[in-house]
């Protein structure tokens, strides 16, 4: 195994290990997405009688893939928080002394966030399962959607913690949050079919990731997935995501300049 | 700006190879505030250095860019002549790093956040595992290694951290306020830590201080330094001797008094340097026992009552007032 696969290794080890010790936070990042199946699915059920909503299926299969995604936002976009408390411990510090990649640092953050944002993604699942939504995709589909929310917890979670780096403030990381991230959802299809939306919204949400996830997850799952769509859609994630970790490593520099 | 800087002492530093060499480090951060401007020394092998001074005076700055965290403007910095700005990597097998910030992951046990400390530095397997335990016992804290460090005390925190920045054997042992916000046992029991690791030889030490006690204890030479500037070096024997005369020490029972104690004082002949801590006034004098008499009469003659008149050889306090401008005291309360 290679220095920085190994350290890499090392880092999610050890993160996985204090998310398996605390496993409460694993439980609060669930409580939202059930709320928003409970609430938006009972909410909203009749907005599939609208004349060109969606292909047919029941709100709450079409809701479900919206949900899985915009978990998968949430919980990157806080993971600048575990990099900030790092960083108020000394925990960073520590890290950055020895001979450790910086890419493995990141790469740790990442794998971790993958793996129970995996976790959570299935019992989500599982709970749309329950309250009676349908997915023709199958296995296949639902394998989709867990690559599109790993997709999108790389990108977001490698920007959130370049944000952490850069700025080191937890305040300023929470109002971020909180003033783009449910306008972008809502800019998506997430809850609502986009054929139905104002023009300009359609067009913001061509270029918007979230759209490409749950675009890419609600297809497959369906009865007859838009291979072309699912692979372009997941091919841009892919892109951004890399991107977007580029960035999170070059941002140590910064970090280390400002010290 | 000048450079206030008094040459190493000639014995000692040029026999021995220097472990770590400093030369003209500056550093001014983004927002134009000036940490450094212009630090010069030398560290020999097996030697334990420390660094003094106010806080702001650019300490930790010397440290954070010496342990490859910070770059300088300005300068270099070689550790076992490895220039740690173009060879950080390279520089990072060689030293051990004690934060003031602790750096224990809470998440982990004693014993996990040691040998993941050992990973990242390429141990493994058995050798990995003998070390740990060894420094495990070192430090005293083999009964506790398998427990979660959030129940650990700042002590035994403190004591897991300077194991952590063992596990790899660096030749440079960086500690950064070591005993800081430690209760006084704990603190000797870290100083005897210290002794036993600089004693076995191969180890170089270099620590910031705010207590001159611990400098004056554990270290070989100390450097002052005060605002980004190194204003003296040498052993801590030299320094004090640089002084001249002895201290007088005069304690007043109101802090009311000090400052009408501190004229008086500051008005008769032969008396330097004095300064107030507190009821405490301090001077240097160069004939202290016959001083004693002169310094009780003109306090009386004003009025001044004092509890006690005391004379010491400088201390290292003595010598960082005369440097500094300021107690070390004062600067911690």
């Amino acid at each position: 195994m290679s220095t920085i696969a190994s350290q890499s290794w090392f880092m999610t080890a050890r993160l996985l290990r204090g998310t398996v010790r605390e496993p409460l936070f694993l439980i609060i990042g669930l409580v939202q997405p059930a709320i928003w199946l409970l609430i938006f699915g009972q909410l909203f059920y009749r907005v599939t009688d609208l004349q060109g909503f969606g292909d047919g299926r029941p709100y709450l299969d079409y809701l479900t893939p919206g949900v899985v995604v915009m978990m998968a936002l949430t919980r990157g976009a806080w993971s600048g928080g575990n990099v900030l408390e790092e960083l108020d411990h000394g925990v960073l510090d520590r890290f950055l002394v020895s001979p450790v990649s910086r890419a493995a640092l990141i790469a740790g953050h990442l794998c971790q966030q993958a793996i129970t944002i995996m976790a959570q993604a299935v019992l989500v699942l599982g709970l749309a399962l329950a309250m009676g939504a349908r997915f023709a995709g199958g296995p296949v589909g639902a394998l989709v959607l867990l690559l599109a929310a790993i997709l999108m917890v790389l990108a977001v979670g490698s920007l959130s913690m370049s944000f952490a780096l850069v700025i080191r403030r937890s305040q300023s990381l929470t109002a971020v949050i909180q003033f783009v991230l449910l306008p972008l959802v809502f800019l998506s299809s997430a809850f609502m079919d986009q054929s139905l939306a104002a023009g300009w919204i359609r067009t913001i949400a061509r270029f918007n990731p979230i759209d490409w996830a749950v675009l890419a997850g609600r297809s497959a799952l369906a009865e007859h997935p838009d291979w072309q769509l699912i692979g372009t859609r997941l091919l841009w994630l892919a892109v951004l995501a890399a991107l977007c970790a580029l960035v999170a490593v070059r941002s140590f520099r910064s970090y280390q300049r400002s010290l | 700006m000048a450079h206030a800087v008094t040459a190493p002492p000639g014995t000692g530093g040029g026999e021995r190879a220097a472990a770590l060499a400093v030369r003209g480090l500056a550093k001014t951060y983004p927002g134009g505030r000036r940490a450094l401007a212009g630090v010069d020394f030398e560290v020999a092998a097996g030697e334990v250095f420390a660094l003094l001074g106010p806080n702001g005076a650019g300490k930790s700055t010397t440290m954070r860019i010496l342990t490859t965290l910070s770059r300088p403007d300005a300068g270099t910095a070689t550790i076992g002549g490895v220039d740690v700005v173009r060879e950080p990597q390279k520089a990072r097998r060689l030293i051990g790093y004690v934060a003031q910030r602790s750096g224990v992951d809470a998440s982990g046990t004693g014993r996990e956040n040691l040998t993941l400390q050992g990973r990242l530095h390429g141990l493994s397997g058995r050798t990995l595992a003998a070390r740990v335990d060894a420094l495990l016992e070192t430090v005293g804290l083999t009964e506790i290694a398998d427990r979660g460090t959030r129940e650990y005390s700042g002590g035994t925190r403190r004591k897991l951290d300077i194991a952590m920045g063992l596990v790899h054997e660096p030749r440079v042992l960086f500690l950064d306020e070591p005993t800081t916000g430690l209760d006084p046992e704990v603190r000797a029991e870290i100083w005897e830590h210290i002794t036993g690791l600089a004693g076995a030889g191969a180890l170089t030490i270099l620590l910031t201080t705010h207590y001159l006690e611990e400098a004056d204890r554990l270290a070989g030479r100390v450097a002052i330094l005060d605002r980004g500037t190194i204003v003296a070096q040498g052993t801590p024997a030299e320094l004090k001797g640089d002084l001249r005369g002895d201290a007088i020490h005069v304690e007043v029972l109101d802090p009311a008094a000090a400052e009408p104690a501190r004229r008086v004082l500051a008005g008769l002949a032969r008396v330097r340097e004095v300064t107030v801590d507190g009821v405490t006034v301090r001077a240097l004098v160069e004939d202290a026992a016959g001083a004693v008499p002169l310094v009780l009469a003109a306090l009386t003659e004003r009025g001044v009552t004092a509890s006690s008149v005391a004379v010491a050889r400088p201390s290292l306090d003595d010598v960082y007032l005369h440097y500094a401008g300021r107690s070390a005291k004062e600067e911690r309360a």
